[in-house]
């Protein structure tokens, strides 16, 4: 399945668990901030991309879990250095340079975009 | 304590299939506070305002009747909590005196939660010999609530599955000893 094949049918899963259009479904678009997703929809996304692409995921794979009650993560409402390392080393699948350049907490949810699930199913796909 | 909207299950294959029934009386307070008519295309009244059961108390029913098969698959270890209605279709309306069966289907389960798919019937005692009768389906997301990814606390005892959950099991017939 190439890139192309995989972000349409993340698409149609989009589509279906935000009750978005499917013109609004573009690579750039952030789930939370320019599809409106709400915490539960996480697990709505996670439960139909593994009935999409026939893959399991595992908790935390996909989404970081817990982040910010660790204080060794989040200090004074800012990602810390080791928590942009640990980010980025459980999550490969997201780009973080934005989080990186300003590592305000309330960021976090911006840098899960569509891009970030093509990325992550793709490796998956990969194996 | 927990307003029951089933009456009894019926049958409950773990981790796949329960079936549960709710008698809808008019013996219900709400019953005589929601009454709705219906009108054709045009606007004009075709059926006199009755008394019906609303919509959201059926899909209040389907919710407990998949909780408790997400629950039941977990020995009620977790707290199971609706989180989303991932669709919801009633083509009909169910009046006092009908007979209400849920079928949930279990379709995904994670140490997050779970997601279920549901069939709504309806039996007409005034009309027995047209059976059951699909009225609807509504596909439900449950999550459990101490999984959730913000982290937060809640209390130890299993708060949702109550005494009146409990009371349910009981009477029909399901092992609770939780």
């Amino acid at each position: 399945m190439n890139r192309d094949e995989i972000f349409a049918k993340i698409q149609g899963v989009l589509v279906e668990a935000l009750g978005v259009d499917d013109d609004e479904v573009t690579l750039e678009a952030s789930l939370a901030g320019d599809l409106g997703a709400e915490s539960i929809d996480f697990l709505d996304i996670v439960f139909q991309l593994e009935q999409a692409f026939g893959f399991q995921i595992g908790q935390g794979e996909l989404f970081p879990e817990n982040v910010t009650q660790d204080p060794d993560f989040v200090q004074d409402g800012l990602v810390t250095a080791k928590g942009l390392v640990m980010l980025k080393e459980r999550l490969p699948h997201i780009d973080f340079s934005a989080l990186e350049a300003d590592p305000q907490i309330t960021r976090v949810a911006q840098v899960f975009t569509v891009d970030a699930l093509v990325n992550f199913c793709e490796r998956k796909l990969a194996g | 304590m927990r307003w029951m909207w089933i009456d009894r299950v019926v049958e409950l294959v773990a981790g796949e299939r329960l079936v549960a029934v709710k008698n809808v009386s008019l013996a219900e307070d709400y019953l005589h506070e929601h009454f709705a008519e219906v009108r054709d295309e045009a606007g004009v009244v075709v059926r006199t305002a009755l008394p019906v059961m609303p919509g959201a108390l059926i899909l209040e029913g389907m919710a407990q009747a998949a909780g408790i098969l997400v629950g039941h698959a977990e020995g009620f270890a977790e707290k199971v909590i609706l989180a989303k209605v991932t669709r919801a279709r009633l083509d009909r309306e169910a009046l006092p005196g009908m007979t209400l069966r849920y079928t949930a289907e279990l379709v995904q389960q994670s140490p997050q939660g779970a997601s279920t798919k549901g069939r709504v019937e309806l039996f007409d005692h005034g009309d027995a010999d047209a059976g059951w009768v699909e009225i609807g389906q509504i596909d439900l997301i449950f999550s459990h609530l101490d999984q959730n990814m913000a982290g937060a606390e809640f209390p130890e005892h299993n708060f949702v599955f109550s005494e009146s959950f409990r009371t349910l099991l009981r009477t029909s017939g399901i092992a609770c000893d939780f």
